[in-house]
């Protein structure tokens, strides 16, 4: 579908240009509103006591200290809360796969399952006094055996991760296409291995945060949430409130990053809610970070066990895995996580069969929920790792052995085999994936990339390079709606619920919605991320805004148009064919004098008290869209990276980093391109720094950013990004999603180089995050020591 | 708890308060003050989102009790836009060069180079890594924060060569 109708072509071309933010001025200013920023009169300040156990039993709670502490308004246990709110979290996402659900408790009740677990609940005059009074309250625990590593959980003796159930394993997941065994029984080679990749966490600068409002005359209440998903949160807290639906509102103003972990509901968001309506007080809730290590949404812990059945030329005939997903304590997105993993798996490639079993443990760490990339960075690590042994077994190239098994451009749109997480058949839309891989390749120099690695040697220098290629199911539905609004004033006012955690949203609406009415960008207003602002919405995740709240800004404006052209032309009293419109203003293109503007159109919408309208005028110069995507747009890239390895130290310095990428027709050039660069760097640190560790006994043992390294100025390159735009089929604008996609091959490209790079041919890495420790340790392991 | 005087120019307005001596400067700036563009991202004192500038130096506003400041002059991101409302070329650069997404880390990337060019304004980009490796970022990937130092660098260079002749 062409987005450009000629008749609807407006003067100004914003779309596809790099067009500069509108929110930027605000922020360069301090003028912000970050939810800490939100100062409402007599607000009162909470601080959360959590378990420093990872799995205990609450035998008693002594808050008689705390709650004489000058100050502290209240403090509330388990047995504290409205009987709605003692009930666990509702499961949002239900399969019937799942044969134990534990969700968690907004306070615990009589068990806490992992460090950071929230226990009791201090509202005060400061923070300060908040979480003085909370070091005053006094917890008896009856310490239990917890679990740690996933694969341990799901031995026999292993101890529980809930004394109520009677295992660790959550769900298993057996799903398969194609004819397996003839696959591998008809292969000249099987290679195998086992890949890891370990927990991190997002990190957005911003912690999480609440401010609850009670309006005691009109029983509304009003949170403001730095979230990612304002109705999902409603949803939630309707339930757990048990609250008139009609009379709860969120609002997420600027929000400091998101990542993932924001799009899920925390206690934290209820306990606020309940006090300020007890208190008759706003409550502010601000988490530090210590705590958002402890009790932020984590991701990435999994074990891959891979198998890939080849012919003897290279070609790939069918994939058994084996994957076993560390969930952490708590269920939140039921299956999703690992589910989107394993079918990522064949990415860019033909496989005709594949087989997974998949499962799913409960152990005693922080839950998980999607962290950017959502399961697909370990799913292409494991692939990608498993290409490069192949290639290896079988003396090829490591671009060869890709190129010959892409999935060519003319087998779309191409059916996968799988069933995707949005329950459709998982089938790509559109992409080229092997021009995606050689544009890469191109830019990188690979084909001159083994003299220089000569040379280097010559230098006594360590240089390698890797390649790694994915496709990501983006736009997810079931939708996301958009009201355009002509207003009396002739502005232009953009109604939707999506928010956004700086990836410039209002920005890309306006410039979809500005096309479309031939307006500049300055008559826009954007009202986002407000749950009054339109009736139904999901939230930000899985790469989805652009596809369902951009196609349906578009929609909506495009009808908008209509009706400002139909109006004018019974005003005008000529045809609607005679009409153009420029600058808010509608005339007849022979005699621009006869014209109207907005603010005439939309006053005379909104009619006269007491008259009818004539015959062919309808009432408001505005349209409601919500854009049903019928399945998910697929994103594809490749991660082409060069390195140096300091075999010394296990030291790595990123020499070029290309980015192929796919994300359909660019809305904002600028703004992709930052989202590219931006989720590179989550990647590197992936790849190699971000480890959250644990010990034996789920003891997390770094909760701080000098145990736990984010990727600074000087481990992120300029990344180097190669577009290629092939829009979608499956919505109007073309687009697919981009915040996602330099995440997910990092690990795998980068890991590869630093293999590359070493002199070792026998050394294989297997592991994420390759740090310079651990890649110190496996140079100086000598060869012939014995494994353990 | 004890209430200590304290007076502090911030932006080049005095203020005069009574705080708790516990009161790091950054609360004291956001909550006694009001200027909530500083922001605390991690209140450890590594990732930088709470630098402001103590009397032409940066500072971790989370590191530092209100009470230290004393007679200092403070200034906050609020405090960086020209007299007449104007972006500085520095935020000029940010917006130009896509150097913030949710605007959380800005203010100290701000601050931070806004030292880095008060002493430097030819920087080279291993130099300006360098100024703000001790400032988180989890949006942009750093680049596009160095292209705007360096853009902001150049023209206010220009400026100071045009002026001189």
């Amino acid at each position: 579908m062409d987005i450009i109708d000629s008749k609807l072509l407006a003067k100004q071309a914003y779309i596809g240009s790099r067009t500069l933010r509108t929110e930027d001025t605000a922020l360069l200013k301090g003028l912000g509103q970050f939810v800490d920023d939100i100062k409402l009169e007599n607000t009162l300040f909470s601080g959360v006591l959590r378990s420093p156990h990872a799995h205990a039993k609450i035998i008693s709670i002594d808050t008689i200290q705390a709650a004489q502490l000058p100050g502290v308004h209240a403090i509330y246990l388990h047995k504290d809360l409205p009987p709605s709110a003692q009930k666990r979290l509702p499961l949002n996402t239900p399969n019937a796969a799942i044969t134990l659900v534990m969700t968690q408790e907004i306070l615990a009740s009589s068990e806490v399952c992992y460090v950071g677990e929230p226990v009791a609940f201090v509202v005060a005059d400061s923070r300060y006094i908040a979480e003085d009074a909370c070091s005053m309250i006094e917890v008896d625990y009856e310490i239990l055996d917890a679990t740690s590593d996933c694969l341990d959980a799901l031995k026999e003796n292993s101890p529980l991760s809930h004394t109520t159930a009677k295992d660790n394993l959550i769900a298993t997941l057996p799903l398969s296409y194609g004819d397996i065994d003839k696959a591998f029984s008809s292969s000249a080679v099987i290679v195998q291995d086992i890949f890891s990749q370990n927990r991190g966490s997002a990190h957005p600068m911003e912690t999480r945060g609440y401010v609850a409002e009670f309006h005691k005359a009109t029983s509304q209440l009003t949170i403001w949430s730095a979230g990612q998903a304002p109705h999902l949160e409603k949803k939630t807290l309707i339930d757990m409130l048990d609250w008139d639906p009609e009379k709860i509102r969120i609002i997420m103003n600027d929000v400091g990053g998101g990542f993932g972990p924001k799009a899920i509901f925390y206690p934290e968001e209820a306990l606020v809610a309940i006090a300020a309506c007890d208190l008759n007080r706003p409550v502010k809730w601000i988490e530090d970070r210590r705590e958002h290590f402890l009790s932020g949404s984590q991701e990435r812990e999994q074990y891959w066990n891979i198998a890939l059945a080849l012919t003897q030329e290279g070609k790939i005939l069918g994939i058994q895995l084996q994957m076993t997903h560390d969930n952490g304590a708590y269920l939140q997105w039921g299956v999703i996580l690992p589910y989107i993993g394993v079918t990522t798996t064949p990415g860019p490639y033909v496989v005709p069969a594949m087989n997974v079993d998949l499962k799913m443990v409960f152990t005693n760490k922080g839950p998980t929920s999607p962290v950017r990339g959502a399961g697909r960075p370990q799913a292409v690590f494991a692939m990608e790792r498993i290409l490069d042994k192949a290639a290896k077994v079988l003396s090829m190239d490591r671009a060869n052995i890709r190129q010959i098994n892409f999935i060519q451009p003319e087998q779309m749109p191409y059916n996968v085999g799988f069933i995707y997480r949005d329950g459709k058949a998982m089938i790509y839309d559109s992409g080229n994936y092997p021009q995606c891989q050689t544009l890469a390749l191109q830019k990188a120099n690979y084909d001159t990339f083994a003299s220089r690695q000569e040379k280097a040697k010559l230098e006594g220098r360590h240089i390698g390079i890797g390649i790694a290629n994915f496709v990501e199911g983006t736009g997810l539905g079931p939708f996301e709606g958009a009201t355009v609004r002509i207003q009396q004033n002739g502005r232009v006012t953009i109604l939707t619920a999506a928010a956004a955690q700086g990836q410039g949203h209002k920005t890309t609406f306006m410039q979809i919605c500005a096309d479309q009415l031939g307006i500049d960008l300055s008559l826009i207003d954007v009202i986002a991320a407000d749950t009054n602002a339109i009736s139904m919405g999901i939230g930000t995740f899985a790469c989805r805004i652009t596809v369902t709240t951009g196609n349906s800004v578009f929609l909506a404006a495009q009808n908008v148009r209509s009706k400002v052209f139909s109006l004018a032309a019974f005003l005008l009293q000529c045809e609607v064919s005679q009409l153009d419109m420029a600058d808010g203003i509608v005339y007849v293109v022979d005699q621009p004098h006869k014209s109207k503007t907005f603010s005439d159109l939309a006053r005379v919408s909104q009619g006269i008290p007491g008259f009818s309208f004539p015959k062919g005028v309808t009432n408001g110069l505005e349209d409601t869209q919500y854009f049903l995507p019928s399945q998910a747009a697929y994103c594809n890239g490749t991660a082409v990276v060069e390195l140096e390895v300091d075999v010394e130290t296990g030291q790595i310095q990123i020499l070029n980093y290309v980015m192929g990428h796919d994300s359909g027709k660019l809305i904002n050039p600028l703004i992709v391109d930052g989202q590219v660069q931006g989720a590179v760097a989550h990647g590197i640190g992936n790849a190699t720094l971000e480890w959250m560790r644990y010990d034996e006994q789920g003891q997390p043992i770094t909760t701080n950013f000098g145990e736990y390294l984010l990727p600074a100025s000087e481990d992120v390159p300029r990344v180097s990004i190669v577009h290629l735009e092939t829009p979608s089929p499956l919505n109007p604008l073309g687009v697919k999603g981009a915040g996602e996609g330099g995440t997910i091959p990092a690990a795998a490209a980068i890991i590869s180089a630093i293999e590359n790079a070493l002199d070792d041919a026998s050394i294989f890495l297997k592991d994420t995050p390759m740090t310079p420790q651990r890649l110190f340790e496996i140079l100086k392991k000598p060869a012939t020591a014995p494994q353990h | 708890m004890d209430k200590i005087h304290i007076k502090v120019s911030v932006n080049h307005q005095a203020y005069e308060r009574e705080v708790d001596s516990r009161c790091t400067l950054g609360d004291f700036l956001r909550n006694d003050l009001g200027l909530t563009g500083t922001h605390y991202g991690c209140e450890h004192g590594v990732c930088g989102a709470c630098t402001v500038l103590l009397d032409s130096k940066s500072v971790r506003s989370c590191l530092l009790l209100a009470v230290q400041a004393n007679g200092s002059e403070i200034t906050t991101i609020e405090g960086l836009a020209n007299d007449d409302g104007t972006l500085s070329e520095l935020q000029q650069a940010f917006t130009e060069c896509h150097a913030l997404q949710c605007g959380f880390c800005t203010p100290g990337m701000l601050t931070t180079l806004t030292e880095l060019l008060q002493e430097n304004l030819s920087p080279t980009e291993a130099q300006v890594k360098s100024a703000i490796s001790g400032n988180l970022c989890r949006c942009t990937g750093y680049q596009p924060i160095v292209d705007a130092a360096l853009l902001a660098a150049s023209r206010l260079k220009a400026k100071l060569i045009h002026s001189a002749k």
